[in-house]
C-alpha cells in the first residue's frame, strides 16, 4: 500500500462527492424559481439512494468477478462490501491503494452519474418515481457499464477478466466519458420523451433561469470536484495524475472561449450562463481523453467541444422533446464528441498510451471508441425508456398539471425556497399538531387528483 | 376629494416624491406594479433561446389631495417623471367619496 496515493485517492472521492451538490446548484439556478427545490432534491435523493445500494451490491456488480459472459460482475461476491474489510490478514489492496478507498472513489461516479440525468426532466417529475428510477436505472444500467468500462480485474494467470470494453477492446476512457457522461444523456433524452415537454415549452418566458448566480456557483464546484474525479482516475499521487490535472484545467478554459464566441458571433451577447455551461462542456469532453491527450490538443478538443455543445442545446427546440436543462446537448454530445476524439488525437507518449489517426495510428482506435460511445448509448437509452415508460404505466412519472402550474416545490415537497419577507397571512401548527386539511397544499390544488408523489 | 393614481418609471419616484413634499404633500403610498404600453419590451438570451419579457416594472403611486389642490399635484407628477422616451407611464384622478384617519377618526380633507 501507498499511503500518498492513497491520501489522493480519498481526497478525489470526496472532491467528487462536491459534484452532486456542485450539480444540484448548477442545474437548480436554471429552473424557474418554483422548482429549484425539487431540482435539487433529485441530486440529493440520487446521492442517498444510490449511496446505499453502492454499499450493498453495487460496488459488487461493477467490479465483481465476471457472470452473465462479462455483463456485469457478481453482486454476492462483495455484498455489503464484505470480503473487502481488514480481517486480520491485512487489507485487500487495489494497485496501491486499500480496496475500500477505490470503493469510495467509484461510488461518487455512480452518484454523480445518476444526478446528471435528473437535468432533463425539470418541473414536472413525481419525486417518489424518481427515486424509482434512479435505483433501477443505476441497478441495471450504471454498474453493469460501469464494470464494462472501469473494472481492470485480472486473474492469477494475469488475463483480463471483466471489462469488456475497457481492458477487454482497449476503448480509452479514463474517467468515464462512455460510463458517465454518454450514459446520463442518453438516459435523460429517453426520460425527456418518456415525460414529454413541460407546460409553455418553447413558449413560455417563465422557464428562463431564475437565479445565474447560482449557476455560476454550481459550476465553479463542479469544476473543483471534477480535478478529483479525472486526476483521482490515475489511483495514485503521480505523474499521470498530474498530466490529467493539467488537461483538466486546459481543456475547459478553451472550451469557455468556443462557448462564448458562437454566443457572441449568433445571438451578438456573450453569457455568463455560456460561460457556465462551456466550462462543463469542456470537462465532459475531456473526461475520457484527460489522459490520452497531450495539453495542447486537449484545449483543441475544449475549443471545439464548446462550439460543438453551444450549437447541439437547439437540437430539443429543432426536435421538439424537452430536455431542460441540456443534458443531451452538453453531456450526451460532449461525451460522444471527447470519446471519438481520442481515435484521432490521441498521443501514444501520454499516460493511455493510445494512437490516434493523426499520430498514425490509422482508423483502429477511432473505431475502438466509436464501439464503445455507441454501445453505451443504445444500451443506456434503451434501457432508461423501458424502465421510464413502465414507471409511467404504473406508479405515473409526471406530477399533475395543476400541480405543475402551482409549481412543483410546493406541490411535491410543501416547501418554498424563497421567502422574501413579503405579506404572509395564514396560520402556523408545531408539529405535534396535525396540519388541518384546508391547508394541505395538495387538498387546495386538486381535491379529486391526489399524487403520492 | 379626489385619488391621483400615477404609473411611473421606478428611477423617476425620488423626483416626483420631492416635487409632492415640496409643494406640501405629507403621504403617498408606493407600490410596485409591471405593465406594458407602447415601451417596447426586452430581450434575454439563455443557451442561444431568445425570450422577450413585455412586462416592466413600474411604480404605482398614490396620493389624496383635495379639490383645489388635485391638478396642481397631476402637474408636479407629470413634470417630474417625464423624461421624454415611451415608458414614462400614466397620470389619472377619480372622485373620492370619503378619507377617515384611522388614528384620530378624522374624516374627509382633514384626514388626508
Amino acid at each position: 500500500m501507498n499511503t500518498g496515493d492513497t491520501a489522493w485517492v480519498l481526497v478525489s472521492a470526496a472532491l467528487v462527492l462536491l459534484m452532486t451538490p456542485g450539480l444540484a446548484f448548477f442545474y437548480g439556478g436554471m429552473t424557474r424559481a418554483k422548482g429549484v427545490l425539487n431540482m435539487m432534491m433529485m441530486s440529493f435523493g440520487a446521492l442517498a439512494l444510490v449511496g446505499v445500494l453502492w454499499v450493498l451490491f453495487g460496488y459488487s456488480i461493477a467490479f465483481g468477478k465476471d457472470v452473465a459472459g462479462g455483463f456485469f460482475g457478481n453482486p454476492l461476491e462483495y455484498f455489503g462490501l464484505e470480503g473487502l474489510l481488514d480481517t486480520g490478514k491485512g487489507m485487500p489492496l487495489v494497485g496501491t491503494v486499500p480496496a475500500l478507498a477505490f470503493v469510495a472513489f467509484q461510488a461518487v461516479f455512480a452518484i454523480i452519474t445518476v444526478a446528471l440525468i435528473s437535468g432533463s426532466i425539470a418541473d414536472r417529475a413525481k419525486f417518489g418515481a424518481w427515486m424509482v428510477f434512479a435505483g433501477i436505472w443505476v441497478t441495471v444500467v450504471y454498474f453493469p457499464v460501469a464494470h464494462w468500462v472501469f473494472d481492470f480485474n485480472k486473474d492469477s494467470n494475469g488475463n483480463a477478466t471483466g471489462g469488456w470494453l475497457g481492458q477487454g477492446l482497449g476503448v480509452i476512457d479514463f474517467a468515464g466519458g462512455t460510463a458517465v457522461h454518454i450514459n446520463a444523456g442518453a438516459a435523460a433524452l429517453a426520460l425527456a420523451l418518456v415525460l414529454g415537454k413541460r407546460k409553455g415549452f418553447g413558449k413560455d418566458p417563465s422557464h428562463r433561469p431564475h437565479n445565474l448566480p447560482l449557476v455560476m456557483l454550481g459550476a465553479g464546484l463542479l469544476w473543483f470536484g471534477w480535478f478529483g474525479f479525472n486526476a483521482g482516475s490515475a489511483l495514485g499521487a503521480n505523474g499521470a495524475a498530474s498530466f490529467v490535472w493539467i488537461n483538466t484545467l486546459a481543456a475547459p478554459c478553451a472550451a469557455i472561449l468556443g462557448w462564448l464566441i458562437v454566443e457572441k458571433l449568433r445571438d451578438g451577447h456573450a453569457t455568463s450562463l455560456g460561460a457556465a455551461s462551456g466550462a462543463v462542456a469542456g470537462l465532459v469532453a475531456i473526461t475520457p481523453a484527460c489522459s490520452a491527450l497531450t495539453p495542447v490538443w486537449s484545449m483543441v478538443l475544449g475549443l471545439l467541444a464548446g462550439v460543438v455543445c453551444a450549437l447541439a442545446v437547439g437540437l430539443k427546440y429543432r426536435f421538439g422533446f424537452d430536455d431542460s436543462l441540456d443534458v443531451v446537448g452538453v453531456h450526451l454530445v460532449g461525451g460522444i464528441f471527447g470519446t471519438l476524439f481520442i481515435g484521432l488525437a490521441a498521443d501514444p507518449s501520454a499516460p493511455a498510451a493510445g494512437q490516434g489517426l493523426f499520430y498514425g495510428g490509422g482508423m483502429e482506435l477511432l473505431g475502438k471508441q466509436a464501439i464503445g460511445a455507441f454501445a453505451v448509448l443504445f444500451y443506456s437509452f434503451i434501457l432508461a425508456f423501458i424502465i421510464g415508460w413502465i414507471i409511467n404505466k404504473t406508479m405515473g412519472f409526471r406530477i399533475t398539471s395543476e400541480q405543475e402550474s402551482v409549481g412543483i416545490d410546493v406541490s411535491v415537497h410543501a416547501e418554498s425556497a424563497y421567502d422574501f419577507g413579503g405579506r404572509v397571512s395564514g396560520s402556523f401548527h408545531p408539529t405535534s399538531s396535525p396540519l388541518p386539511v384546508p391547508h394541505r397544499v395538495d387538498e387546495v390544488i386538486s381535491a379529486d387528483e391526489k399524487v403520492d408523489a | 376629494m379626489k385619488i391621483i393614481t400615477a404609473i411611473i418609471r421606478p428611477e423617476q419616484l425620488d423626483d416626483v416624491r420631492s416635487g409632492l413634499e415640496s409643494y406640501g404633500v405629507q403621504g403617498l403610498t408606493v407600490s410596485g406594479a409591471h405593465g406594458y404600453g407602447r415601451q417596447r419590451g426586452h430581450t434575454e438570451i439563455y443557451r442561444g433561446a431568445e425570450y422577450t419579457v413585455d412586462l416592466h416594472p413600474k411604480v404605482r403611486i398614490e396620493v389624496l389631495a383635495s379639490d383645489d389642490q388635485a391638478y396642481d399635484l397631476v402637474d408636479i407628477i407629470v413634470a417630474s417623471s417625464n423624461t421624454g422616451s415611451a415608458g414614462d407611464g400614466k397620470v389619472w384622478m377619480v372622485e373620492v367619496y370619503e378619507a377617515v384617519r384611522v388614528r384620530t377618526g378624522e374624516r374627509g380633507v382633514a384626514a388626508i
